[in-house]
């Protein structure tokens, strides 16, 4: 009887190059993606070293991390931020990599645009220099962030040598309620496993309420994976993942060959997993982050912890996070008020969040006190999001309406908060300062950010007044 | 890569769990295009105030830990972003290694391969370092890579494991490219098998 596999282990079998006696073995990279901020130290390791990109056409660049929001064509003020994409340029000028500079129709934060020009497919290994790149296991990919370095040594050899990660499975039965998104399907896991529940570990999400998920809902589940610390989230191909893919510029031209493919990727019934997770869809709800990790969160219908009520370990980090957070044990979530909304990030910026958004928004006007912003993950959403109208609600709504980025996710452009201003954010970290210097940050999804905007604080979208 | 075999220096606790690389180096550090000079944004947020004033509060900052080249800390250290400047940052500053009972992948990933290291050692072991490390005035700890061993002079002893390979590198200081490059016959050979995507060739008209 053949050995029963994981759709990891299938996707890590057919990648090793070399299984050195000494050594973790060498995995072949299929795609390598490129951005600004991570990449120019190592563009210098090679000219140091007199090597090569090896594989230009397997290596795609995009700039996203530090452009700024404005509209284009605006100078970059920030001179430090412009010679880095200044550098980004030169380095794929002179190595012949393929870039969707700033002026490009296709430009977006690399983990939006990777999917939405099918450079992106099942059963292939993706690397970038940038942690959220678990997002593209939503295709039945193994994606993984890797650190400058191992950028380099990528672009030299197309390979990196990799201690093999272990299995978890997570597994979630039932259905999504109306108003529970992925955002909430991932916050639910994080703040039960914790932010380093799935370190050394590569995840599949499976079940019914996975399988319900459109691929935009995968990609924010897969996107989350890095904060439950793991190396990769994946989510087996089925026909929602070939419907995505199909007729997308980059995807197989021999397109009858590759689903075949793909359609053996999934677990083999009977395989087996170093850990499994059991979950209850129907348990879940809209959440809100009241801390400073993404495991630190509660039901928008919840309270703040009381801090007496914690595991001992977790008092001291409890305290910590309330102080910076300017919150009291105990207070109602949907009680706390905010200044700002980001909606975008790769965790909530496709065009699919955008709708959600855009249906709360619909009729509705910002809070007074609030300033809201959405910015589309790429050009092409951007372009669909104005084709559908959307950007119209938004601006009628009172929201501000941006050229594509990672923006304020992690505020390296110029959007960023003022010390102490309290953010409704549909990225994907609290840490502290993450999104400006003493900013306060509370994770939702697009329905939840978009809904807190007009009240100017947290409500529970499962009793909104859709106009 | 410089090689790492013994090292003995002053110990210095931070006593949080969690440690994420946004705190080790803030974004705004981000956009260098260098690979040296990270040090002194270190934990900038948490040693400066907004108007970039040190608050010497901040125990790295305090004067009986100056020179302090090993990093004892919570757990989880180093999750988050990706970001290889925290280690640069760690490294420049002056840091040789970080103790703590777990690390974040890619951090401890990306600590290898610049001669920085990541030493596991039980929540117990990390309690009696950060404790030593508080009460004894002019603290050191010796890291002992060749013999897996952490010790401190004083009757603390523990061991820790480390992948083999990994350990084989940084003892020897080797380059991981130039190791990876010996295989170029497997990796010809499997490119042979995996050619590039005809969507991926540049559009010839």
């Amino acid at each position: 009887m053949p050995e029963k596999k994981t759709l990891f282990q299938k996707i890590w079998d057919t990648h090793v190059v070399a299984q050195p006696s000494d050594r973790s073995p060498i995995l072949y990279i299929d795609l390598h993606l490129v951005h600004e901020v991570t990449s120019p130290q190592a563009f210098d390791g090679l000219r140091v070293a007199g090597r090569n990109v090896r594989q230009p056409l397997r290596t795609v660049a995009t700039v996203d991390h530090n452009i700024p929001t404005e509209p284009r064509g605006t100078p970059i003020t920030d001179l430090i931020a412009a010679r880095q994409i200044a550098a980004l340029q030169a380095n794929c000028k002179e190595f012949g990599v393929r870039l969707f500079d700033m002026d490009s129709p296709d430009q977006g934060i690399v983990h939006v645009i990777g999917p939405e020009l099918g450079l992106t497919q099942p059963g292939m290994t993706i690397v970038c220099g940038d942690s959220h790149t678990s997002t593209h296991g939503a295709f039945g990919s193994l994606a993984f962030g890797i650190g400058t370095s191992e950028v380099e040594h990528v672009l030299a050899t197309q390979c990196l040598a990799q201690q093999k990660p272990r299995t978890m499975k997570i597994h979630v039965r039932g259905r999504l309620a109306d108003g529970v998104t992925a955002k909430d399907l991932a916050l639910g896991i994080i703040g039960q496993i914790g932010t380093d529940g799935a370190t050394g570990h590569v995840i599949e999400y499976a079940g019914e309420a996975v399988r319900a998920l459109s691929m935009e809902g995968r990609m924010t589940l897969c996107n989350m994976s890095i904060e439950a610390g793991a190396r990769a989230g994946m989510v087996a191909p089925d026909e929602t993942t070939f419907a995505y893919l199909k007729k997308k510029r980059f995807a197989p031209r021999d397109w009858g060959q590759a689903v075949e493919y793909w359609r053996t990727l999934p677990t083999d019934d009977g395989a087996t997993f170093d850990k499994v997770i059991e979950m209850d869809a129907a348990q879940l709800c809209p959440f809100v982050t009241w801390g400073t990790n993404p495991g630190m969160v509660a039901p928008v219908t919840g309270r703040v912890p009381e801090v007496q009520s914690l595991a001992e370990t977790d008092r001291h980090s409890t305290e910590l996070a309330l102080q910076y957070m300017g919150l009291e044990p105990g207070k109602r979530i949907e009680d706390i008020g905010i200044d700002r909304v980001f909606i975008g990030s790769c965790t909530n910026s496709r065009i699919e969040d955008l709708r959600a958004a855009a249906r709360i928004a619909k009729g509705h006007h910002v809070n007074g006190k609030v300033r809201a912003m959405v910015v589309p993950g790429s050009q092409t959403v951007k372009r669909v999001a104005e084709q559908e109208g959307l950007d119209q609600i938004f601006i009628d709504a009172g929201f501000e309406w941006r050229e594509s980025g990672c923006s304020m996710c992690l505020g390296m452009n110029p959007d960023i908060l003022q010390p102490g201003e309290r953010c409704a954010s549909t990225s994907n970290r609290n840490f502290e300062g993450r999104q400006g210097r003493g900013g306060r940050t509370h994770l939702v999804s697009p329905q939840m950010a978009a809904a807190a905007a007009v009240m100017g604080h947290f409500t529970d979208i499962r009793n909104w007044r859709y106009q | 890569m410089k090689p790492f075999g013994v090292h003995r220096g002053r110990a210095v606790s931070l006593d949080r769990i969690n440690v994420d690389t946004d705190q080790i180096i803030p974004k705004q550090f981000l956009k260098r295009i260098e690979r040296t000079g990270f040090g002194q944004f270190l934990f900038y947020d948490w040693r400066r105030a907004a108007d970039g004033k040190q608050d010497e509060k901040f125990v790295l900052d305090e004067p009986r830990y100056q020179g302090a080249s090993i990093l004892i800390a919570g757990r989880n250290f180093g999750c988050g972003s990706s970001r290889e400047h925290a280690v640069w940052a760690l490294s420049d500053f002056g840091f040789r290694a970080v103790i703590s009972s777990s690390f974040a992948d890619i951090f401890a990933n990306n600590s290898t391969k610049n001669g920085f290291l990541t030493v596991r050692l039980t929540e117990e072991e990390v309690a009696t370092l950060m404790r030593n490390a508080g009460q004894i005035d002019k603290y050191e700890v010796t890291i002992d890579l060749e013999r897996n061993e952490v010790r401190d002079g004083q009757g603390f002893f523990a061991k820790f494991t480390m992948d083999a390979f990994v350990r084989h590198c940084l003892l020897n200081g080797l380059d991981d490219i130039a190791l990876t490059l010996r295989h170029e016959g497997e990796i010809a050979a499997y490119e042979a098998q995996h050619p590039v995507p005809q969507a991926l060739q540049p559009v010839t008209s």
